[in-house]
């Protein structure tokens, strides 16, 4: 098979080339959503006075990092300083900058086991059977028989089928046979949409009718990929809101078909729109309560967006932002890097 | 919607109201709180800070009335700051004297603007309009085939072609022209407002179309971008207003709350459901008493004029004043009421929501009425003349014809027979009914299906308009009188049993649940109703 070849392409990209060609992407593209953080940089070349508080507090917030998460940045600043780690406002910035940094790195978490971890990834070695990743830190597991599927979930309008899109053209990409199932069966023509990015990848796609049971395409989505030797199924779902108890019920109902044999769950991507407010945390723990969202794909980050709500995410949920989309093109969808987010956001 | 900040709010209230004095300390604190909700509920850090300072300057010195306590007068302070913040007054659409009106609909990606599109389209056909929609959306895969699905579903034709949005608008305009249309709605593609090459595009479209009205779509789960979005939109196409989606979930709406404020440009309209018809005009004064939690009974009542059938609403009324409900009246009801939308965004404009009455409503399963339905339509005509003729045989022939077991049945008969008990009782008493089933003892264990009864009284109450005159009154007053807020300060010393049945049901069990909590909104309507005694006297 081509697969054991492209993964060793990918390899690299992995390892240490990913923090080199990724970045400066990242940087260029969140460089023009800068401003946010400006007044940071005045604060640069100066002490530490009562006003300077006041300002880092209104940027956090501004970047909808949220009250807790900032109060608790705050504190940790400002008991630095009482102790005299820091004296001056460049110390202030630069000792936020590596506190967020920590924040958003999986070490922290993920490092107990002594897994290795990737950019954006996930911890390997958790699983008994190795679970195979690819570059962009997604969970497949190259069992024989199995069919991954990677569940994408989220509110209306986050960009769940375009994210599905654009990983199907990467993991298609890089070798992979990929099958895209339309589960969403609710929005007028999310299924022809879906259908257009399958054209354009060349990918297999199964669809139902629409108001049809969404569950249903999924099995018959698994079952297909099963008979055609697609190992990899990339599972749309219907936009709801976490409030809906109905609609988080089908939800789970299409996560427990997908997780019979040979189906097999190794992803649940929760796509959350960057320009979300507080209520992404509340989206985050929703979905992860109802059918254990593995990570966070955070899209259309390329505007004015800041998406500081993921810094509350990880830190209360310890759930990690895996991609990220930054524009409109199929290759604009890129793994999450710590640093180069929070360097974009601090100016 | 706005739940958090309207819970934060409550809170904060009800540790004031008992405070005999407010101290300055006391004052920051509650200050200090409001900032912290608003901020939660991804209200501007600029707006935030202006909104406290409102607040805090009409606590202080000679603004303060005698008449309220100082808890009060906090909460007063903050109501007023909602309203002026929201934007007072509800944006009057008025039509191009030479139609067809346009309106050109744009927004980032994924705020909900094909959707929106289509909502717009239906409602101006409720109000007789004869609406265009063009699909001006040439980039996203598929989108003009969505317009086109959800103009189908409203009955409104849609337009586009395979060009480019601006020949398509152009062209679109034509065509409303040519079929006599007399509004023409425009959607466009998502665009960020930062991509100077599709800012200018929408600029074209916009000068080719020359729109009457150009609005900004908003997701209302936008945190603090969302004035920048607005402010941006506004410098490239001059808005005149912004319509606010997806107001159905939680802990959110602060950009409604911002962009009033930042942009100076009035929200016109919000959307609080996926079905096409939760859709209506935005109302800041009604907006901030349901913040407070007073309730939206206002546009609950609009919301039943509209789609109720006038005729069939004054003939049940008029039975009920005769002292006959009848299952043949009931039926008619529960389809009057069905066409009100989904139940459970009706309760939410009910007075006196609390939390757990939010989430009960969240959970009403909406097939429950389907099922009581089937049940009343599986009787014979002269079985629903006279419910008495039904006995053991029919009953498992109408269970069997219904999909439902004999003991549903039963408990519809038993409802019934309870309700009927009631509307006679109303008939034969003092005068005019007043509002039945709203204002009658809703909570005393009507029975869950007294919940649809109720509602259906509120078709009743359509029916005699000068009670309409008087619930109307109610809600402006509650909204600004300052005794009607006395009176939502003194709530809960009403005592709401029904409301905590409710709420210790805990996670209804599928249908009975639904109902349940249909009685409890029941109460709860009844309450809406005492609100005013205080301030009659």
């Amino acid at each position: 098979m081509e697969e054991g070849a492209s993964v060793e392409n990918e390899a690299p990209v992995e390892g240490g080339t990913l923090a080199e060609v990724v970045p400066p992407t990242f940087r260029e593209r969140l460089g023009r959503s800068r401003g946010v953080f400006a007044g940071l940089r005045s604060l640069r070349g100066k002490g530490v006075a009562p006003s300077t508080w006041d300002e880092l507090e209104e940027s956090l917030l501004r970047a909808d990092v949220g009250v807790a998460t900032t109060g608790m940045l705050l504190e940790e600043l400002r008991r630095r300083v009482r102790e005299k780690e820091i004296g001056s406002g460049d110390e202030l910035v630069d000792s936020l900058r590596s506190d967020l940094v920590d924040l958003l790195s999986l070490e922290q978490r993920g490092g107990a086991s002594g897994t290795e971890i990737a950019p954006g990834g996930v911890a390997t070695g958790e699983a008994v059977e190795v679970a195979v990743r690819d570059g962009r830190g997604l969970r497949f597991d190259e069992e024989e028989g199995v069919v991954n599927v990677w569940l994408f979930v989220g509110v209306n309008g986050v960009g769940k089928t375009t994210t599905v899109g654009k990983v199907a053209r990467q993991q298609s990409g890089s070798g992979r046979s990929v099958l895209l199932a339309a589960g969403d069966t609710f929005r007028a023509a999310a299924g022809e949409q879906l259908a257009t990015w399958a054209d354009r990848v060349g990918a297999e796609i199964v669809r139902g009718a629409e108001g049809g049971d969404p569950s249903a395409v999924v099995f018959d989505a698994i079952q297909r990929a099963a008979a055609r030797g697609h190992s990899l199924v990339l599972a749309d779902t219907a936009g709801r809101l976490h409030t809906k108890v109905n609609l988080v019920e089908e939800l789970k109902k299409i996560r427990r078909v997908a997780e019979r044999p040979p189906g097999r769950v190794t992803e649940v991507l929760l796509v959350l729109d960057a320009t979300t407010g507080q209520n992404g945390l509340v989206q985050a723990r929703e979905f992860t309560d109802a059918v254990a969202v593995t990570g966070v794909v955070l899209t259309k980050l390329d505007g004015t967006a800041k998406g500081g709500i993921v810094v509350a995410i990880q830190r209360e949920l310890g759930l990690p932002v895996k991609l990220v989309g930054l524009g409109e093109g199929p290759d604009d969808l890129v793994p999450f890097d710590p640093a180069g987010f929070v360097g974009a956001l601090l100016g | 919607m706005f739940d958090a900040l309207s819970d934060r709010l409550e809170r904060i209230a009800g540790r004031l109201r008992s405070r005999g004095r407010l101290t300055d300390s006391d004052l920051d604190e509650a200050l200090r709180e409001i900032r912290v909700a608003l901020l939660e509920a991804d209200v501007e850090v600029g707006v935030a800070r202006d909104f406290v300072e409102g607040i805090r300057q009409r606590c202080s010195g000679e603004a303060l009335s005698k008449s309220l306590t100082p808890g009060q007068q906090v909460v007063k302070a903050v109501h007023e700051e909602l309203v002026a913040v929201l934007g007072g007054e509800t944006l009057k659409l008025t039509y191009a004297s030479r139609p067809p009106t346009v309106v050109l609909l744009a927004g980032l990606q994924g705020s909900g603007k094909t959707t929106t599109a289509a909502k717009l389209a239906r409602w101006w056909r409720q109000l007789g309009r004869n609406p265009l929609l063009v699909g001006a959306d040439l980039q996203r895969p598929a989108a003009v085939e969505q317009l086109r699905v959800l103009g189908r579903q409203v009955g409104v034709t849609v337009f586009s072609e395979p060009t480019d949005p601006v020949s398509v608008a152009r062209a679109g305009l034509e065509q409303a022209r040519r079929l006599g249309r007399d509004i023409c709605i425009v959607d466009t593609a998502g665009r960020l407002a930062i991509d100077e090459e599709l800012m200018g595009e929408v600029r074209r479209v916009s000068d080719a179309v020359r729109p009457h009205y150009t609005l900004l779509v908003v997701d209302a789960m936008t945190g603090q971008d969302a004035v920048a979005t607005a402010r941006a939109f506004h410098e490239v196409l001059e808005l005149d207003g912004v319509i606010l989606t997806k107001l159905d979930g939680d802990a959110r709406g602060g950009a409604a709350l911002s962009v009033k404020g930042v942009v100076g440009r009035p929200i016109v309209f919000a959307s609080t459901g996926e079905k096409l018809s939760d859709f209506d005009l935005f109302h800041p004064a009604r907006m901030a008493d349901r913040i407070l939690g007073m309730g939206d009974v206002l546009s609950l009542i609009e919301q039943a004029e509209r789609s109720m059938d006038k005729e069939s609403v004054a003939r049940s009324a008029g039975r009920l004043m005769e002292g006959r409900f009848t299952l043949d009246d009931f039926l008619e009801q529960l389809q009057q009421v069905k066409k009100l939308g989904s139940l459970g965004g009706v309760m939410r404009l009910l007075p006196g929501m609390t939390k757990e009455l939010r989430q009960a409503a969240d959970r009403i399963d909406d097939r429950e009425l389907s099922r009581v339905e089937a049940i009343m339509r599986s009787m014979t005509p002269m079985e629903r003349g006279d419910p008495s003729i039904i006995d053991g045989s029919r009953r498992v022939r109408i269970a069997r014809g219904s999909g439902t077991a004999t003991a549903d049945v039963n408990q519809l008969l038993k409802q019934h027979r309870e309700m009927q008990k009631l509307v006679k009782g109303m008939a034969t008493g003092s005068g005019l009914p007043g509002l039945p089933g709203l204002g009658g003892p809703g909570g005393k264990g009507i029975g869950g299906m007294g919940g649809f009864g109720g509602l259906g009284g509120l078709g009743g109450l359509l029916g005699g308009r000068k009670q309409l005159a008087a619930l109307q009154t109610l809600g402006d007053e509650t909204g600004r009188d300052q005794q009607g807020l006395a009176g939502l300060l003194g709530r809960g010393v009403g005592g709401l049993p029904p409301l905590d049945a409710v709420a210790s049901g805990g996670p209804p069990a599928a249908g009975n649940g639904a109902s349940r909590a249909q009685r409890g909104a029941k109460g709860k309507k009844k309450k809406g109703g005492r609100v005013t005694p205080p301030k009659a006297r």
